[in-house]
């Protein structure tokens, strides 16, 4: 039996064992014949796994550490500029209910949320960016990749909460900058288009992989133009409804018709925000789609696109705003 | 219940709505969109209209319109039918069932 160290931490001791191991090979401790040899093999395999194992568990720590730095640097922006808009004179409810109920306030929060989001976003896909450069591993990669997936879940989901708040400022997109308004699409981006200039970026794909992406191009176009169709069906019943209630008498039947025709609209509006639901629902379902199409190097490739793209639309943005204007 | 399943039965394609739901109308629109030729049967417009809604709610349906079965099996409401549509696994549903072809 190969004479090693006892082992007290798996993620420090690896190295030292593995040397030692080397050690008593090359000091002829431990016989090198053919029996022993498959078993040293299995210890030199498992001591590899060990420092492989030991290694992403360090990534995965800087990882960590990162983001809470990073968290704790934004915080104290963000509570710098809460004392900014406090001293201003602009309502700003406590911390502690703003997670709760946004209340009159629910665009601000949102907004802030939505900024903060964004730069972890940011930050996540630079280290993406750093370790595609950096020829990672897969397995590397996929964690980052799916990092960067699940943080998506989290916007949809804050966006779903600040749609029942207030629906009209997710469809409004004033949270975005100018330039991605234009292709605003039900409070968000369209998938189908985000797909389409995606597959030129994505190549080689086998035929499998491209039949599947222009599938769900296909569908997830389907899908929003359904959900248009349904939009311009409430559009078309709001008007309706509301026209109804015009009339040149001012008698009581027309006051009382006039009170049920508005009860109607207040409802239809209701249903603006079940619209948003399930446009997210689309953007949401075609990522998480497209990800289990993919191979992890090409997902990364993917969400480094995307994000290039919405840089660009961003720097649009601002160059627009600042503009020389006679 | 029953005239829920009696009703689903009937066709391959089958969509619970309401007159005034545009949520509705948008999952018409897909599956207009895909061929299919779905029973549309309107809970407002019908005289056991409530009992229906409260089946469709016991099933799990929420919002309780737009509820769709294919091949008399409940496949559910509109984000779970986008849901399956994204995945590719709609279409298959509904050649199965026979409603489209392709």
């Amino acid at each position: 039996m190969a004479d090693v160290s006892p082992r007290t931490d798996t993620s420090t001791d690896a190295d030292t064992e593995d040397k030692n191991l080397r050690n008593a090979l090359s000091h002829g401790t431990i016989a090198s014949d053919g029996s022993d040899k498959s078993r040293d093999q299995k210890t030199l395999r498992r001591l590899a796994q060990n420092r492989e194992a030991a290694r992403k568990s360090r990534l995965r720590k800087k990882v960590y550490v990162q983001q809470l730095e990073s968290s704790r640097m934004k915080l104290t922006q963000l509570e710098q500029e809460l004392q900014r808009a406090r001293q201003q004179g602009i309502f700003i409810s406590s911390s502690g209910e703003q997670a709760q109920s946004m209340g009159g306030n629910g665009a601000l929060a949102f907004d802030v949320e939505y900024a903060r989001w964004l730069e972890e976003h940011n930050r996540r896909v630079n280290e993406l960016r750093g370790a595609v450069n950096s020829h990672a591993g897969d397995g590397e990669l996929r964690i980052i990749v799916d990092g960067i997936l699940a943080h998506y879940d989290d916007i949809f989901r804050i966006k779903g909460d600040a749609a029942k708040a207030d629906v009209f400022h997710i469809l409004s997109g004033m949270w975005k900058t100018p330039a991605e308004r234009c292709f605003l699409w039900l409070g968000g981006f369209r998938s189908s288009e985000l797909l389409k200039l995606l597959i030129n970026q994505l190549e080689p794909l086998t035929e499998q992989q491209l039949m599947s992406i222009n599938n769900l191009q296909q569908s997830s176009q389907q899908a929003e133009d359904a959900l248009s169709q349904g939009m311009e069906a409430l559009q078309q019943s709001l008007a309706e409804t509301l026209a109804a209630s015009l009339g040149p008498s001012t008698s009581t039947a027309n006051v009382g018709n006039y009170m049920g025709q508005m009860a109607m609209a207040m409802g239809k509006l209701g249903t603006l925000e079940g619209f948003i639901r399930q446009a997210d629902n689309l953007r949401q379902q075609t990522l998480q789609r497209m990800h289990s199409i993919l191979t992890t190097r090409q997902s990364a490739r993917a969400l480094l696109a995307i994000n290039d793209y919405f840089s660009r639309l961003r720097a649009l943005s601002s160059l627009w705003l600042a503009r020389p204007r006679e | 219940m029953d005239r829920v399943r009696d009703l689903a039965s009937k066709r391959a394609a089958v969509i619970f709505t309401k007159s005034s739901c545009c949520m509705c109308h948008s999952i018409k629109a897909l599956f207009y969109e895909l061929g299919a030729s779905p029973a549309v049967h309107e809970l407002d417009q019908d005289a056991k209209g409530r009992e229906m809604e409260c089946a469709l709610r016991a099933l799990g349906c929420n919002p309780t319109v737009p509820a769709v079965f294919i091949g008399g099996r409940y496949v559910g409401s509109a984000k779970d039918v986008i849901s399956l549509h994204v995945d590719g696994s709609l279409k298959q549903k509904l050649i199965d069932a026979k409603a489209i072809w392709f």
